[in-house]
């Protein structure tokens, strides 16, 4: 087995979820490779060589791989694909954007998201919004896969391997970078964050996200929201938590004014503990909730601040 | 130019999942199915874009059975020009309908593919890309708003870290994520319209596809259920319960 990982950076640091993926890829077994793919990502390519277990980090430094194009990303994976049995990306909007495309390249199949590694060629993932769980075993030489953070550990960062520079440019000129609006926070990555506080339809407005925010600062959680409250204008996407957003699973998380649908189950429902507070008895959310409080958020909320 | 729309049919969204007894697949014998969400914005999105000038035709394309004829007409309820069947079996999996999809996008010389971003069932999130790699086009993938012009598509996609913005040339496949735009209902007159639009049926000989895949599903099981826990009655029960019974906060 030789197993590639593409990894999820910024081109200054290593993003956290590629030491999740490096766990799934050890369970597989064999030698293993990162690449690292974008320009001056000298940093992201020294932090991938200290993770543990990495045979060697293969560095394409080049302004066309900025933004990490589909179109380019996919036909560079393709120039080293024969030498590995399994390429395996995070389960992140860039590894879901450029796997699929480089296993049709290949012809082979992909599989979005899983979350366990039953053996080199067996794969358990979910579908329908978390309600099923499927195994699925490959036949085809190359396995394709995207691999879920949550579902797996994190590997140790005190290896030491070999760094080798690409000279393969791939620039098929069908695509091009124009701007990117990034969402600032402070507050610590919601895929990756111990504690989470999220906000549904019943916050009412945007403004009224303070109040979770000032319970997120006390805890040191980061804060999502559900589809109502993105598509409500309240918050930005890059905060949605459910089927379509991002998946979590963090050791506590507070449901906030969230009915509890199934899409947004889908997301949070892995998490070690949850909370909901909402004044509907009735709502779903209750059925997953560990500790419930039927009451007025907007009186809960600052209350529970205090008691912090 | 001409757009070409792929529209899945899969269970009702509101739908709670049963898992068969024998572990082979989810039970859809009697289950409401309707046109997949992210289906739904792809067919508004090219209406759109026909509303503008932007695009003369809209043509729209489904791989499945006989019953994914009424996903067909709903399109066409909604305002797109004719529809494409092409017949298999549901279920079948991402790349053999992508090279499907290719297959026929080649023979309508579709100036740009719009589909969802990923199915409510399989959640696959794959098959856009796929079509995208087996015709060689540009992707623009999670898309939250398209922009046409001279021969290109400005693309605002929705990244884990916030918003991208790429040109992709035409032409060029895009999937649709929940933001692109808000889908408008059928009217009855327009239904009763679209019994009428013409709907071609395809066999996948006729497309000269050879479909099947390495893949086998071993089994589908029902996720461990998650036991409801207690309702607390004040927030510093609750703050007292976090502390010293889940200890998750200190």
């Amino acid at each position: 087995m030789t197993i590639l990982i593409i990894a999820e950076h910024d081109n200054k640091s290593l993003k956290e979820i590629t030491l999740n993926t490096m766990t799934a890829a050890t369970q597989i077994g064999g030698d293993i490779d990162v690449l690292v793919a974008g320009e001056n990502c000298g940093s992201a390519a020294d932090a991938a060589a200290a993770i543990t277990g990495v045979r060697r980090v293969l560095v394409a430094d080049h302004a066309c791989y900025n933004g990490q194009l589909a179109e380019n990303m996919a036909a560079l994976i393709e120039t080293l694909a024969s030498d590995y049995s399994h390429i395996m990306a995070p389960t992140t909007t860039s590894g879901k954007n450029i796997l699929p495309r480089l296993a049709a390249t290949l012809d082979t199949s992909y599989f979005s998201d899983i979350i366990s590694v039953e053996s080199a060629d067996t794969f358990k993932r979910t579908i329908y919004a978390g309600n099923a769980i499927e195994t699925v075993q490959t036949a085809d030489s190359i396995k394709v896969m995207t691999v879920r953070g949550t579902a797996f550990d994190l590997s140790e960062t005190n290896g030491s391997a070999t760094i080798e520079a690409l000279s393969t440019v791939t620039d098929l000129g069908l695509s091009s970078f124009v701007n990117e609006e990034l969402a600032e926070s402070e507050r610590p990555e919601l895929t990756s964050a111990n504690i989470v506080i999220s906000g549904g339809r019943g916050m009412q407005n945007g403004e009224n996200f303070s109040i979770l925010e000032k319970v997120a600062d006390k805890l040191g959680a980061a804060v999502g929201a559900s589809r109502a409250a993105v598509d409500a204008g309240f918050v930005p996407n890059d905060m949605q938590v459910g089927q379509t957003g991002k998946i979590v699973a963090p050791d506590l998380y507070i449901a906030v004014g969230i009915s509890g649908a199934i899409q947004h189950l889908a997301g949070m429902k892995d998490s070690k503990v949850i909370v909901a507070i909402n004044k509907d008895p009735d709502a779903p959310i209750f059925s997953v909730a560990d500790y419930g409080l039927v009451a007025d958020l907007f009186d809960a909320v600052p209350e529970l601040e205090q008691a912090l | 130019m001409k757009i070409l729309v792929s529209v899945k049919r899969v269970i009702d969204y509101n739908v709670k999942v049963r898992v068969k007894a024998d572990q082979s697949s989810v039970d859809l014998t009697n289950v409401k199915m309707s046109m997949n969400p992210f289906c739904e914005i792809a067919v508004e999105e090219a209406i759109r874009l026909k509303e503008k000038g932007v695009a003369d035709e809209v043509v729209v394309v489904t791989v499945g059975s006989k019953a994914c004829q009424e996903t067909l007409r709903t399109a066409l309820a909604l305002g797109a020009d004719r529809a494409i069947q092409v017949e298999a079996e549901d279920g079948l999996d991402s790349l053999s309908v992508a090279k499907l999809l290719a297959a026929v996008a080649k023979e309508e010389n579709a100036d740009l593919v719009v589909m969802g971003k990923q199915s409510i069932d399989s959640d696959n999130n794959q098959t856009g890309q796929m079509l995208a790699a087996l015709l060689d086009y540009p992707q623009a993938t999670f898309a939250s708003e398209v922009v046409i012009e001279n021969g290109e598509a400005q693309v605002t996609r929705e990244t884990d870290a916030g918003l991208q913005t790429l040109a992709v040339t035409l032409p060029a496949v895009i999937t649709t994520d929940l933001r692109l735009n808000e889908p408008r209902f059928a009217s009855l007159p327009n239904i009763m319209k679209a019994k009428r639009k013409p709907l071609e049926v395809k066999t996948v000989s006729d497309l000269g596809v050879e479909v099947g895949c390495n893949v086998s599903i071993v089994s589908v099981s029902a996720p461990a259920e998650r036991a409801a826990g207690i309702k607390v009655g004040s927030v510093a029960e609750l703050v007292e319960k976090l502390k010293n019974e889940a200890k998750v906060i200190s």
